[in-house]
């Protein structure tokens, strides 16, 4: 057979895999090279805790051992595949919590030995630049990604697969927990992120105007500590009336999306890309979206949004992931299946 | 100890002097509200050890390590744990093995799970400044300690 007729046997028949545990969610999911996401199946405690009303619920966030057996059974019963079916797996490495990663590296590596299947270890970030991909409307390389979440404020440069710079990061607080804590410190529950944008909505300009920290500055780092602090004197100070607080709220938000969209105009003037990824639980903020397509709009530019369900952690962009790399190259089945996960695992030195 | 810190830069002081005098070996609790400081004073104690990069909030990550020059430094913050059982699926214990310092924000969360303290450091709202207070657990810790309010 000639490498070529491989490669398309590969690209026509691949199903891979994939399992999420580095943090909080064990995510499994299952990719098809011919139907794309064919099995996401997601134990989140979020979830729960809103079925359960707010009660601890019965298996703990990070509990990922009784979670994952369950989960890929139920990934390849949606699938309405059998493991023999499957080409390879593939299992977040790092970066992540320790303990959650070892348990999805053991099973993931446990299950390839077991099944006679290669195994690719995946890092975390990169699962989230291309989860993009796994939509109809795609970008193209290079692009922009900016990351926004509760764990990660990221610009990362996308040259190409397996080509990734990370050009400004949050030196401090993420966007995201800036969002939950200014909610929490005003009285909404927590992560109140989307309750507060809720709020900003009845907000009105009464002349507050937040710091936009680090952009009098060159360069494209965040901070955003300072202004869940600033916050945080503004709530303590007024009168404790909901507009009082919606107002506070649309100057937060404000200054939030603000500072994100100056950054990423900086970015997008440095590195000339065409294609703007946002990614992340905060990338669905409407104010947020709506600045980044006028940002956009402005340079000529486009921006690319993967669905709500793979903006948070989830197994689907891990399978992807996977499926790029495998599909990349030939794989031989490895000797040794040794369990090692990097909990701190700078993009720059997975690839 | 009861000190009034007028800004972020008193925060941060007291941070790099704690650093200064702590043994390399020990729990260190961190209360105080969201937006106290608590983290700021931490950055202050990293930079004063050699700690040169960001700080960043370990919220998310439950944990951001440091290994510096001379130290082993765990920054913790439990504010996401809604169960001290969950700190078992994180590997908790594995990390107070080592000859390390332990900062744990929110230590209420881990309540049991936790071992005692040697120093609790508390920051709370006064004004636009912050009340700073220290409580010496362990006796050894003591003599050292208490030279911090000469410097600040």
């Amino acid at each position: 057979m000639e490498p070529q007729d491989i490669k398309w046997k590969k690209s026509v028949m691949t199903k891979i895999l994939g399992i999420e545990t580095s943090c909080d969610e064990t995510g499994i999911a299952i990719y098809d090279s011919e139907a794309g996401i064919v099995a996401h199946q997601l134990y989140s405690q979020v979830k729960m805790h809103g079925e359960y009303g707010g009660v601890v619920p019965e298996l703990a966030s990070r509990d990922h051992v009784r979670k994952i057996i369950p989960l890929i059974d139920a990934a390849l019963i949606e699938a309405k595949i059998t493991h023999q079916e499957l080409s390879a797996i593939a299992y977040t490495q790092g970066p992540g919590l320790i303990g959650a990663l070892l348990v999805g590296a053991t099973v993931g590596q446990s299950l390839a030995y077991a099944w006679n299947l290669p195994s690719i270890g995946i890092h975390h970030l990169e699962g989230h630049l291309l989860a993009p991909m796994l939509e109809d409307k795609q970008p193209e390389y290079p692009f922009l990604a900016l990351l926004v979440s509760g764990g990660h404020t990221l610009l990362v440069d996308v040259k190409a697969l397996g080509d990734y710079k990370i050009i400004g990061e949050s030196i401090d607080d993420a966007a995201g927990e800036a969002f939950d804590k200014t909610a929490k410190i005003m009285g909404l529950d927590y992560p109140g992120g989307p309750l507060l944008a809720k709020l900003a909505e009845q907000g009105q300009d009464i002349g507050v105007r937040f710091p936009r920290p680090m952009t009098d500055r060159p360069g494209l780092d965040f901070s955003f500590s300072g202004l869940k602090t600033f916050a945080a004197n503004k709530i303590a100070a007024c009168d404790g009336s909901v507009q009082s607080k919606a107002d506070i709220a649309r100057a937060f938000q404000e200054a939030v999306v603000d500072t994100l969209a100056i950054k990423c105009k900086r970015a997008v003037k440095q590195t000339n890309h065409k294609s703007l990824v946002v990614a992340g639980g905060v990338s669905a903020n409407v104010s947020l979206r709506e600045k980044l397509a006028e940002l956009m709009k402005q340079s000529g530019g486009e921006v690319f949004y993967p669905r709500t369900e793979y903006c948070t952690d989830n197994g689907a962009m891990i399978a992807y992931a996977g499926f790029c790399h495998f599909a990349q190259k030939e794989h031989q089945l490895p000797t040794s299946y040794p369990i090692k996960v990097h909990p701190r695992w700078p993009l720059s030195e997975a690839f | 100890m009861n000190i009034l810190l007028e800004d972020e830069q008193a925060t941060l002081n007291i941070g790099a002097e704690l650093a200064k005098r702590l043994p390399p070996k020990g729990v260190i609790f961190l209360h105080g509200p969201l937006g106290a400081g608590k983290t700021t004073l931490v950055r202050g104690f990293l930079r004063a050890l050699g700690h040169s990069g960001s700080t960043k909030s370990p919220t998310y990550t439950i944990v951001e390590p440091y290994k510096l020059p001379e130290r082993l430094v765990y920054h913790f913050d439990l504010y996401r744990i809604a169960d001290p059982e969950e700190l078992e699926y994180l590997g908790f214990r594995d990390y107070l093995e080592d000859s390390c310092l332990c900062l744990i924000e929110w230590p209420e969360k881990g309540e049991h799970f936790l071992p005692s303290a040697d120093i609790e450091l508390t920051l709370s709202y006064e004004g636009e400044g912050r009340r700073f207070k220290l409580k010496v657990n362990n006796a050894k810790w003591h003599e050292s300690i208490v030279s911090i309010e000469d410097c600040v």
